[in-house]
């Protein structure tokens, strides 16, 4: 479950300190733009000594690493695959070599350090090159988990102008899912850029939604409950779901093959589908921790 | 009959104030009050000594107190509230006697009922005409409520006046009165505005508070308690006066209209009473500017004094009829204990204030802290000094999960229900420890520097010096 990706700067203690608990399924441990060059190095300490120090619970870990064209991105991977983080973000990911070298990469160091289940990707496309060689990224590596689209970058890049509505980078978001989904991987938004423009944060994610992806990336902590709403299923989507799987008990006590629910046929994805809104809606519900 | 005197020096010789005896002051002008400053240079100008201080609080604005303590102009302190600045003079041992910390509602209660024997009071009044009628809501130094200052108006011995806005008789609206006013005094300033209250108090931006907020506001929403009707009171912390805007959207969109807020008022009170949430605010301290504004214009916003506040031996009091309470602590231990007076180094930074009092009053007592401050844990297996005793708490509320006091049974199967991240508070504890670690305990001395006493007037804990 990725519905809200946080990102955190990789020099501020404080904010890693209480990022596993404001509520986001994902922290990105930002090496890469957050973090200005002459900080590069205590900021990989920083995080690497933070992987090891904080507990994340159920949170899903992920680093951005440097870009793969700068010396930084293979010591920023010696110092953090140790640590074994769930994801590793490549930044300005334009072509499937650049996934397959960091693919070889990972799998070297988590040798040399006997990791015991393989460190996932999660390509950041932020170039209209990586746009387009988008499903050929997806399905560089099986270590990709999912595709994850920079819409600040991408505008800049392709002359666009960035707007609150995002008409710009409908395209990009379309074109994104279908090769993530046709790479059988999920998609993740880009960040909504204003910090302080709530009801439109709740359109964009919405949308988002419509459009297939499976979550969104956040740069502010206020967006978390707004976009974790959005990607969550609805209470009629539960109901449904809960429906589609009590119509199936029924069919298979009656020993029925084909099976009907308000009037419209059940087919398998329909059945995955509500499978997948109730595993999510348990995970969601939580309950005690301890 | 002529009380206006031309000088605090000539107040106290008038007043007869002599060596030994107790004198009063409030701690409405909060970090801005110069009143109190003012009046010690003045006793100690004419060599009284050995005098007791009972204040509802002791801000640090009182630095000067430091010098009069060591030389026993002040031997003894009796207090609900003792700022850092002080609290180390304290802790350090420079103070004769233990100092006696109360709450708001015991201390008003025992000067209520000839327990605390006031000799004299000195009430700072941002407005007061020359028969001693005062309010706190005109003048350069509009404070608000003077409800702290109430019982000393009423019980003292001799009650001096204090004002830098003196208005023609008679001044109304009148807080205190004339019939227990014996003298009153005009000074240049009684404080400084700055001190006195913040301009607007403004909202955390500390994700780490907000997110303790709005789980904070869902455990309120689950509790079965914000219906019509509520009452509420909160603290002036960042994650208590978040959830205060977080309630105000639910209670708006919910239409609940409730009873009354209570205790120390801020602007963000104020917004509910407009926006409808509430019918009444019961104030008995204001925080800040759009308070003060609000006391001053709107009727629907009433002083009260500290003893209808929270005097436990009052014939009834607001605090009584509190549904929830949000309140902030220093350190919190397994078993709920609260210790809102000594920090890690065992030196006095605070004190019960209200904590105690509406705790033991509300039908929910809800503590918002974060697991660390300053890479210290918050939760712990012991506090250092108990000020409100756990089980008159009911909920913490930390940034990885809720606990709930276990003799709450009711509490914990509504918040389940609600899906709330219920966890234990021992396994608070244990992760406050392994963020943190444990830190080395704190050096203390055999030295006994101050008594807690509980709004009943039992001593529950001791607060030892430091080495």
């Amino acid at each position: 479950m990725r519905r809200t990706m946080l990102f955190l700067p990789g020099n501020n203690p404080a904010m890693m300190l209480g990022g596993p608990y404001l509520g986001a399924d994902s922290i990105i441990f930002d090496l890469e733009d957050a973090v200005s060059p002459a900080e590069k190095d205590a900021a990989r300490i920083l995080v690497r000594n933070a992987l090891g120090a904080l507990e994340f619970g159920p949170v899903e870990v992920v680093v951005r690493i440097n870009a793969l064209d700068t010396p930084l991105w293979e010591r920023d991977l010696e110092a953090i695959v140790p640590m074994g983080p769930d994801l590793i973000m490549p930044p300005k990911s334009s072509d499937a070599g650049m996934i397959r070298r960091l693919d070889e990469k990972l799998g070297e160091l988590e040798a040399a350090c006997s990791l015991d289940h393989p460190i996932g990707i999660l390509p950041l496309i932020e170039t209209a090159l990586g746009l387009e060689n988008s499903f050929a990224i997806a399905t560089a590596s099986s270590r990709v988990r999912a595709l994850f689209l920079g819409a600040e970058d991408l505008t800049a890049d392709l002359g666009a102008i960035r707007s609150t509505e995002g008409e710009e980078i409908l395209y990009a978001r379309c074109r994104l899912v279908a090769a993530a989904r046709a790479a059988g991987v999920e998609a993740i938004d880009t960040p909504f850029p204003g910090v302080d423009e709530m009801d439109a944060l709740r359109r964009d994610a919405a949308r988002a939604r419509s459009l297939g992806f499976s979550g969104k990336a956040v740069i502010n902590p206020r967006h978390i409950d707004i976009v974790n709403a959005a990607f969550s299923p609805s209470e009629a989507e539960i109901r449904y779901a809960e429906e589609v799987m009590e119509a199936i008990e029924e069919a298979k006590r009656q020993g029925k093959g084909a099976i009907s629910l308000r009037g419209k046929m059940i087919d398998a994805p329909i059945v995955e589908r509500a499978r997948r809104v109730l595993a999510m809606a348990r995970q969601i519900e939580g309950g005690d921790l301890a | 009959m002529n009380k206006l005197l031309g000088s605090i020096e000539e107040a106290v010789r008038a007043c007869g104030l002599r060596d030994g005896m107790t004198i009063s002051f409030h701690h409405h002008l909060r970090g801005g009050d110069y009143v109190l400053n003012l009046v010690m240079e003045a006793i100690a100008a004419q060599g009284i000594h050995d005098l007791t201080i009972n204040a509802s609080a002791i801000q640090d604005g009182h630095g000067p107190l430091g010098a009069h303590i060591r030389n026993k102009v002040v031997t003894g302190i009796e207090a609900n509230f003792i700022g850092p600045v002080i609290g180390r003079v304290i802790s350090e041992g420079h103070l004769e006697r233990p100092v006696i910390f109360r709450t708001h509602g015991g201390r008003a209660s025992d000067i209520d009922d000839g327990t605390s024997h006031i000799d004299v009071a000195f009430i700072a009044a941002p407005s007061a005409d020359e028969r001693g009628n005062c309010n706190g809501i005109l003048g350069p130094s509009a404070c608000g409520s003077l409800g702290y200052a109430m019982p000393d108006a009423r019980h003292a011995d001799k009650v001096v006046v204090i004002t830098d806005n003196l208005m023609p008789y008679p001044l109304s609206p009148i807080s205190i009165s004339e019939a227990d006013v014996d003298y009153v005094v005009r000074v240049d300033k009684i404080g400084d505005p700055a001190g006195i209250a913040t301009g607007s108090t403004k909202l955390t931006r500390d994700p780490v508070a907000l997110r303790i907020a709005s789980q904070a506001s869902r455990v309120i929403e689950a509790s079965g308690l914000l219906r019509d009707g509520f009452s509420f009171q909160t603290g002036a912390g960042g994650a208590s006066l978040a959830v205060a805007g977080m309630l105000t959207e639910t209670m708006v969109a919910g239409k609940i209209h409730g009873s009354y807020a209570l205790g120390g008022t801020t602007g963000y009170l104020v917004d509910m009473l407009e926006a409808g949430c509430f019918e009444k605010l019961l104030d008995v301290q204001c925080f800040d500017l759009k308070a003060i504004a609000s006391l001053r214009e709107n009727p629907r916003h009433v002083e009260i004094s500290a003893s209808q506040y929270a005097g436990p031996k009052s014939k009834s009091c607001a605090a009584d009829g509190l549904d929830v309470v949000l309140l902030g602590a220093t350190q919190i231990d397994t078993d709920f204990n609260v210790n809102v007076h000594t920090d890690s180094n065992g030196r006095i930074i605070g004190g019960s204030g209200g904590h105690s009092d509406v705790a033991a009053c509300a039908k929910l007592t809800i503590i918002v802290a974060p697991l660390s401050r300053a890479r210290l844990p918050i939760v712990v297996d012991h506090v250092l000094t108990t000020s409100t005793p756990g089980d008159t708490v009911d909920v913490l509320v930390t940034q990885a999960g809720v606990a709930v006091n276990p003799k709450r049974g009711d509490l914990i199967e509504r918040l389940r229900a609600a899906k709330l991240p219920l966890v234990s508070i021992e396994s608070l504890r244990e992760l406050a420890e392994r963020q943190c670690g444990v830190p080395r305990p704190a050096a203390l001395s055999d030295r006994v520097v101050g008594r807690v006493l509980y709004r009943d007037g039992k001593v529950i804990d001791t607060i030892y010096g430091v080495q």
